[in-house]
């Protein structure tokens, strides 16, 4: 660990070490630098300590979240929107969430796997149709990128022609469980584009990593690196070069300026002892999640940079985005009196619809892809709730357990993702009082969804309650009405928070370049979700490696020119 | 890990043969046979002292779980599987709400003053036919008459836990013929029997996909 006053130790500097972070360290040191990484969690690896196939009853508590793992104790994933002692706060009226991902690998640890490319409209959206701003960079310029991470990493899908929706480089897809057989069924009816999913699990095994074995539970981590957690698949393999350090418990505090104006290194506190620490190195690379790397420059204030560092423009905390979301379930007759089989599949959907209708005929300027759930999965806590909704009515005694044989896995349920526009009414700064249990300032969030996503949430719910009807089923929540938000999402609660630190060919509307790069800084770049322009109603994590990727080729480049 | 647990397990390592669970996964085995030493190492016990019903309020929750769950010939009732004793185990614990507790004691009693109000006696001491009546009218949800709405409420909940502790079990899962959760490489999709039931057919989907697959091109 390096010492207060220590000497440049190391070429690179990069805080976190989730998909954008662990990207960097795999690319920077499979390229010669040698770098530090600072990960303000402890280590877990998967492939040592996943609680995959362990049944419910392993646990006295069966399962049930706690305050690190609100997905459940078996969740990979320890963070959550309620840290103990890293709070947050929210401007009146705001409702916002900030989930933080606590661990080595961060949010690759929690997510879906749902790996999509975004298509060349989504990095063109302001051209198209007037909103928000058009990334620096096109389809085209990280198409490569997306190439070599389904390479890397291994993703499966199909090659469908979509024309927005591009091809990878997939390994086969699974074949569909039955009850998506029978979505994709009312799919094609209602004119509905419903293709096999696109997940960054594997089924054949690459690069040492075993091949899916279908239990179904890829939120637990994968005990054979099936799919893709940062730790295992880019952390492990960049440790292995030997010139990767890791320092974990490591809460980055700041990122330090010379008098040149170029940054020299990052301050953080060591979360065991407390105790103020630095590292110092050529070039800094944050990759702490949109919102964490923000705060960090907007806490980077020196006298060459009062209003943090990269901020001369005031754009740090702008362009924040979440996606959109909304769900609707329902039971559907024909699936009752499953036959039983073993239907776990992958841990996650194998068939998705993506957007499929155009907006100039629409009252909503952006698009959405559906995420399907449903099926007898493994019985849990929360076992068939709502019962008495069911045609038995509830009841109790040896009709009821009639009832939940026959009803149980009769449902089926989908989930709209859609895209934001940004706006003016969503950014976050530094709350101008409360501070963390390290004294570091806090952000504070503004919130405010338009009309776009509103009706945007309207139009997902009208579209899955036709679904469910279309396959003879039943939904038994009501439609929500206008002044209930038309059931849309609170911000922060799907977990994408994009933008804050927005790469842009205007430094005047941007903080970095299309190298992610910042403007005020050039040896300072940002390789989370930071940079993102526009959220696409695609998932963001294969974005965020590719970038991250092409930035740390770029770092490279610079760094043999001499630049940095 | 208490003996709710150790029984749980010892039950599903030894059906697991005829639940098809060999296959399970070499870490997936490891993880269990340790579970299974560390049960061990405790001894078993016949009674459970719980922690946050009192004797009452447990002697009741007990009746009232296995007149909600059973015992049948596929499976055995709600004590059998000891949902109880997980159900008392949660509500002990410091994260569970205040809301939470106050909701089942509340419930509870709620329970007893409606039996006494319209037998003279609590839950209890009732006759089955007695707390059938009562159950009857709070058991259907929506259909419960309005000054029974807060009894229906406190029905669904204690219902919904006794299922959830029920159903988490391994004697839940052999109920349901639950028999995923297991290393299982070959997977290839649904077998006929479920897809004809449901109507559909794997040739449809690719047939369906090529075709579109032809317009995109």
């Amino acid at each position: 660990m390096a010492e207060r006053g220590a000497a440049t130790d190391y070429d690179v500097c990069i805080v976190g070490s989730g998909a954008g972070g662990g990207m960097a360290a795999y690319a920077l040191t499979q390229q010669g630098a040698k770098v530090v990484m600072l990960e303000a969690g402890g280590e877990w690896y998967a492939s040592k300590d996943s609680k995959m196939m362990l049944p419910a009853f392993a646990s006295p508590r069966r399962g049930a979240s706690n305050r690190n793992r609100p997905f459940g104790e078996f969740d990979a994933c320890d963070g959550g929107w309620d840290i103990e002692g890293e709070p947050f706060t929210r401007a009146p009226g705001t409702q916002f969430s900030w989930w933080r991902g606590r661990m080595l690998g961060g949010r690759t640890n929690h997510w879906g796997r749902i790996s999509l490319r975004f298509g060349p409209d989504d990095f063109k959206g302001k051209s198209k149709d007037g909103l928000g701003d058009d990334w620096p960079i096109s389809y085209d310029d990280i198409a490569p990128y997306y190439d070599r991470v389904d390479d890397l990493i291994g993703v499966f899908g199909s090659r469908e022609g979509l024309r927005n929706h591009p091809d990878g480089n997939f390994q086969p897809a699974p074949r569909p469980r039955c009850y998506e057989l029978l979505v994709k069924k009312a799919s094609d009816r209602l004119n509905i584009t419903c293709i096999p999913s696109r997940l960054s699990i594997i089924t054949k095994s690459i690069n040492g990593r075993g091949a899916c074995h279908y239990c179904g539970q890829c939120n637990r981590g994968c005990a054979v690196k099936a799919n893709f957690s940062s730790p295992d698949v880019l952390i492990g393999p960049a440790l292995k070069t030997g010139r990767l350090t890791l320092i974990t418990h490591a809460m980055a505090r700041e990122v330090m300026v010379g008098k040149d104006g170029l940054a020299t290194g990052v301050a953080y506190v060591d979360k065991k002892t407390g105790a103020d620490r630095h590292v110092n190195a050529k070039v800094v690379v944050l990759a702490a999640s949109a919102c964490e790397s923000a705060r960090l420059l907007l806490n980077s204030k020196s006298s060459r940079f009062p209003q943090g560092l990269g901020n001369s423009t005031g754009w740090v905390g702008k362009g924040l985005t979440d996606t959109t979301g909304t769900d609707v379930s329902g039971f559907i007759p024909a699936m009752t009196d499953h036959v039983p089989h073993n239907e776990d599949g992958v841990g996650g959907m194998h068939v998705y619809m993506p957007w499929w209708l155009d907006n100039k005929k629409l009252d909503f300027p952006r698009g959405y892809h559906i995420e399907v759930y449903g099926g007898p999965g493994a019985p849990g806590l929360g076992f068939m709730g709502g019962i008495a909704n069911y045609p038995g009515g509830g009841g109790y005694g040896q009709s009821l357990k009639q009832d939940y044989r026959k009803y149980y896995g009769a449902t089926i349920g989908f989930s709209g993702r859609g895209e934001q526009i940004p706006n003016e009414n969503c950014y976050c700064e530094i709350d101008p009082t409360a501070v963390d249990q390290w004294g570091i300032p806090v952000l504070r969030f503004h919130w405010k969804w338009s009309d776009y996503e509103y009706n945007q949430s309207k139009h997902m719910q009208e579209t899955f309650r036709s679904l469910i009807h279309e396959m003879g089923g039943e939904v038994f929540s009501p439609m929500p009405t206008k002044e209930q938000g038309y059931g849309l999402s609170t911000g922060g609660s799907i977990i994408h928070e994009l933008g804050c630190v927005q790469m842009g060919s205007d430094p005047s509307r941007s903080v970095l370049n299309a190298n992610c790069q910042a403007h005020d800084c050039r040896n300072l770049f940002v390789a989370d979700g930071g940079p993102f322009v526009t959220q696409a109603d695609k998932n963001p994590t294969w974005t965020i490696l590719a970038l991250s990727w092409k930035t740390s080729d770029f770092i490279t480049q610079q760094r043999k020119a001499g630049a940095l | 890990m208490t003996d709710l647990n150790r029984r749980d397990a010892l039950r599903v390592l030894g059906v697991a043969p005829l639940a098809g669970m060999l296959d399970w996964s070499a870490p997936g085995v490891a993880r269990a046979s340790r579970m299974i030493d560390r049960l061990n190492e405790t001894a078993e016990t016949s009674s459970y002292a719980p922690k946050f019903f009192n004797a009452h309020e447990w002697k009741t929750v007990r009746t009232l779980a296995d007149i909600i769950i059973p015992k049948d010939e596929h499976s055995g009732s709600a004590t059998d599987a000891k949902a109880p004793e997980f159900m008392d185990f949660m509500l002990a614990e410091k994260d569970t709400s205040e809301n939470s507790k106050v909701q089942m004691r509340g419930g509870l009693a709620w329970l007893d003053t409606e039996m006494r109000l319209r037998f003279g006696s609590d839950f209890l001491s009732s006759t089955d036919s007695q707390r059938r009546q009562v159950l009857d009218d709070i058991a259907f949800g929506k259909k419960a008459k309005p000054e029974l709405r807060r009894g229906a409420a406190f029905f669904d909940r204690f219902r919904a836990s006794v299922a959830s502790a029920f159903y988490s079990s391994a004697m839940g899962w052999q109920d349901l013929r639950y028999i995923g959760n297991v290393f299982n490489p070959g997977w290839n999709g649904c077998p006929p029997e479920a897809t004809r039931k449901l109507g559909v057919s794997y040739e449809e989907f690719d047939a369906s996909l090529e075709k579109s697959r032809k317009g995109n091109r």
